[in-house]
């Protein structure tokens, strides 16, 4: 049986409420750290731990706490970023409405860390049902004496606050997001200066996601060493995997990364296989910006090994063979599916969601989104592919936030495994026109 | 896009919501009232049937003692913000990757013909709009919309003329803003 660090209460009856917390272990990290280690302990279990960013790059965790500037006399914050928008990604949010007090808890233990006295929990807007259950579990918190004034006695004080946002992908960039929790447009900032010298209200800020900030919990409960045993190489510990698609169990499941690909797919304990018993044709494993993998190189890497659902094993082979761990928004595709109409689909998306401040990004997704569009709807040319993937090298790099490069990766990864059938497109544009307008007449006739 | 166009009747907040807006500035340090701003737009937009008319933002603006501009110009940004009238029920329709692998264009063509409207289009008994969105994080359980502050999932043409039914009847809750 596979172990879970997080998810393990998940399924017990009340867990989102405080007693059942509780009674389940909860708030044990707190006590410990605040009675027994010192702040820099508590860090150096993080580094031991060989935590990775769960909320894409995968950064170190301890050796980004470590960055933080620590100026006299200036406040230190910790912002949790909860604006989980990665196409393909939901597992934030299965988190934060089953087990609330985790992700509190781990806030708590980790603003100890870090030295802050106010936190804040940056929220996508439209999980405003989940601002109101982290609200009434913040209250619940208070009342229990773990926020507030020299908590349990130990002369830590701490603040904790939710904020919500109101609609923009960009704003879970860690600057955009630091941009809108000072109330303004989510427009990410040139960095350096990095938001652990200057963040909100230019103090220093570490910026982390719910995921990571949740596995702060077990590695202080049970030691970094013991957080390291699990996974395999530099992919430490547990993941939680949001699969989607057309799979027969999508859901969020927590893997202990060490598992095969082909397990995660096709074991009834996870994805369950692919549904009415089509084939796989095609993965994105890590939510819409990582390239995108053809079935042949879902399973096994490029030099024929197992892939494993590993940040190392995903990457294997670079762009040109590999993809990323990304979020673990893993999104699976079977043989039915149009690569050209879901390359299209996330253009637009990443069209809309540019904020329009660099104009790469700005100027590159509009016309990326505008070419898809006319090759899937049939006046493609030929001249097309091309420009797609020479705008794309154009967006690639050249902006000031990831956003550019995770609009480019997903048109040219398309391209450089599925050529043909954007050659098809623009050879029989009548078949692909037909395969739009069934869509909508089967719609009617259901 | 977005204009700032209609002025909208007058608009104050209740004195529940007055109250709501005050405190919630206080989260944040002296002086950074301003951080308030989004969920003072949702409060107000909830307040003013679902959009922010620029009365509307000009109240967030005094209430949070900061110019109208800066209001503008955020409210502007964030598509959660609807800066003309919509319906009664705005039935906000996921239609990125993993929601459209599932089903999610079908289903959105299917309510836009039931409805007798398009995209960003209101029924003229001014009960239904239709938004289609990007992402809104229910990918395992797609197709989905969003109406007001809950999510409906694992939606099919029958829960559609279900939930269409359930409108006209007065039986769905779209929340409100305030702790439940």
């Amino acid at each position: 049986m596979a172990r879970k660090l997080l998810l393990e209460h998940a399924h017990v009856e009340g867990i989102h409420t405080y007693e059942v917390y509780r009674k389940n272990g909860g708030y044990r990290s707190v006590e410990k750290a605040l009675k027994t280690m010192s702040p820099e302990a508590v860090v150096e279990e993080v580094k031991k731990s060989g935590l990775r960013g769960r909320g894409g790059a995968g950064f170190p965790t301890g050796m980004k706490w470590s960055f933080l500037a620590k100026p006299e006399g200036v406040p230190r914050y910790l912002v949790c970023n909860a604006d989980e928008s990665e196409p393909g990604t939901f597992k934030d949010r299965y988190l934060m409405e089953k087990i609330p007090h985790l992700l509190i808890e781990g806030m708590i233990t980790s603003s100890y860390a870090l030295g802050a006295n106010t936190s804040y929990i940056y929220i996508r807007g439209e999980y405003s049902w989940i601002l109101f259950i982290l609200e009434k579990a913040i209250a619940e918190a208070y009342a229990a004496g773990w926020l507030g004034k020299n908590i349990h006695g130990s002369g830590y004080d701490l603040d904790l606050y939710v904020n919500i946002g109101a609609g923009a992908y960009i704003c879970g960039e860690e600057t955009a997001l630091l941009e809108s929790l000072e109330g303004k447009r989510g427009n990410p900032r040139i960095k350096p200066p990095f938001p652990a010298v200057k963040g909100l209200w230019q103090s220093p800020t570490v910026v982390n996601n719910v995921e990571t900030i949740a596995a702060v919990v077990p590695i202080v409960n049970d030691g970094g060493d013991e957080y390291a045993k699990i996974g395999i190489g530099k992919s430490t510990g547990t993941k939680l995997i949001s699969a989607s698609g057309n799979i027969n169990k999508p859901g969020v499941y927590e893997i202990e990364m060490s598992i095969t690909v082909e397990e995660f797919i096709y074991s009834d304990q996870w994805c369950g296989g692919i549904k009415r018993g089509k084939k796989l044709k095609a993965c994105v494993p890590g939510g819409s910006s990582v390239p995108i993998l053809p079935h042949f190189l879902v399973c096994k890497t490029a030099a024929g090994e197992d892939r494993l659902m590993t940040y190392e094993s995903l990457a294997d082979g670079g762009f040109a063979t590999g993809s990323m761990l990304g979020s673990g928004g893993f999104i699976v595709y079977d043989e039915d599916q149009c690569i050209v109409r879901n390359t299209w689909n996330f253009a637009r998306f990443y069209a809309h969601e540019s904020c329009g401040q660099c104009s790469p990004c700005r100027e590159g997704t509009g016309w990326m989104e505008k070419v898809l569009h006319r090759m899937e709807n049939g006046a493609g040319k030929m001249s097309d592919i091309d420009l797609l993937v020479d705008v794309a090298k154009k967006i690639e790099g050249n902006t000031i936030c990831p956003l550019g490069d995770a609009a480019a990766w997903p048109v040219s990864a398309a391209i450089r495994h599925f050529r043909e059938e954007f050659e098809w497109h623009v050879n029989e544009p009548r078949v692909c026109m037909e395969r739009n307008y069934g869509l909508v007449r089967e719609a009617v006739i259901v | 896009m977005h204009t700032l166009t209609q002025n909208g009747t007058p608009f104050k907040y209740s004195p529940a919501a007055l109250s709501e807006v005050q405190s919630l500035t206080k989260k944040y340090p002296e002086g950074r009232a301003k951080s308030a701003i989004l969920r003072a737009l949702h409060i107000a937009q909830e307040e003013n049937h679902g959009w922010l008319s620029v009365s509307a933002m000009d109240e967030v603006a005094a209430t949070l003692g900061i110019t109208p501009i800066e209001v503008y110009e955020v409210a502007s940004f964030y598509s959660m913000y609807n800066l003309n009238p919509v319906g009664k029920y705005v039935l906000e329709f996921c239609h990125t990757g993993p929601c459209a692998i599932e089903g999610a264009e079908s289903l959105i063509e299917y309510t836009k013909l039931k409805l007798g409207i398009g995209k960003n289009q209101t029924t003229p008994d001014g009960m239904f709009t239709i938004k289609e969105v990007e992402c809104l994080g229910a990918c395992g359980y797609a197709p989905m919309m969003q109406v007001g502050e809950f999510y409906h999932e694992h939606l099919d043409t029958g829960k559609i003329d279900q939930f269409i039914e359930d409108c006209r009847a007065d039986k769905i809750d779209k929340g409100t803003w305030k702790m439940h």
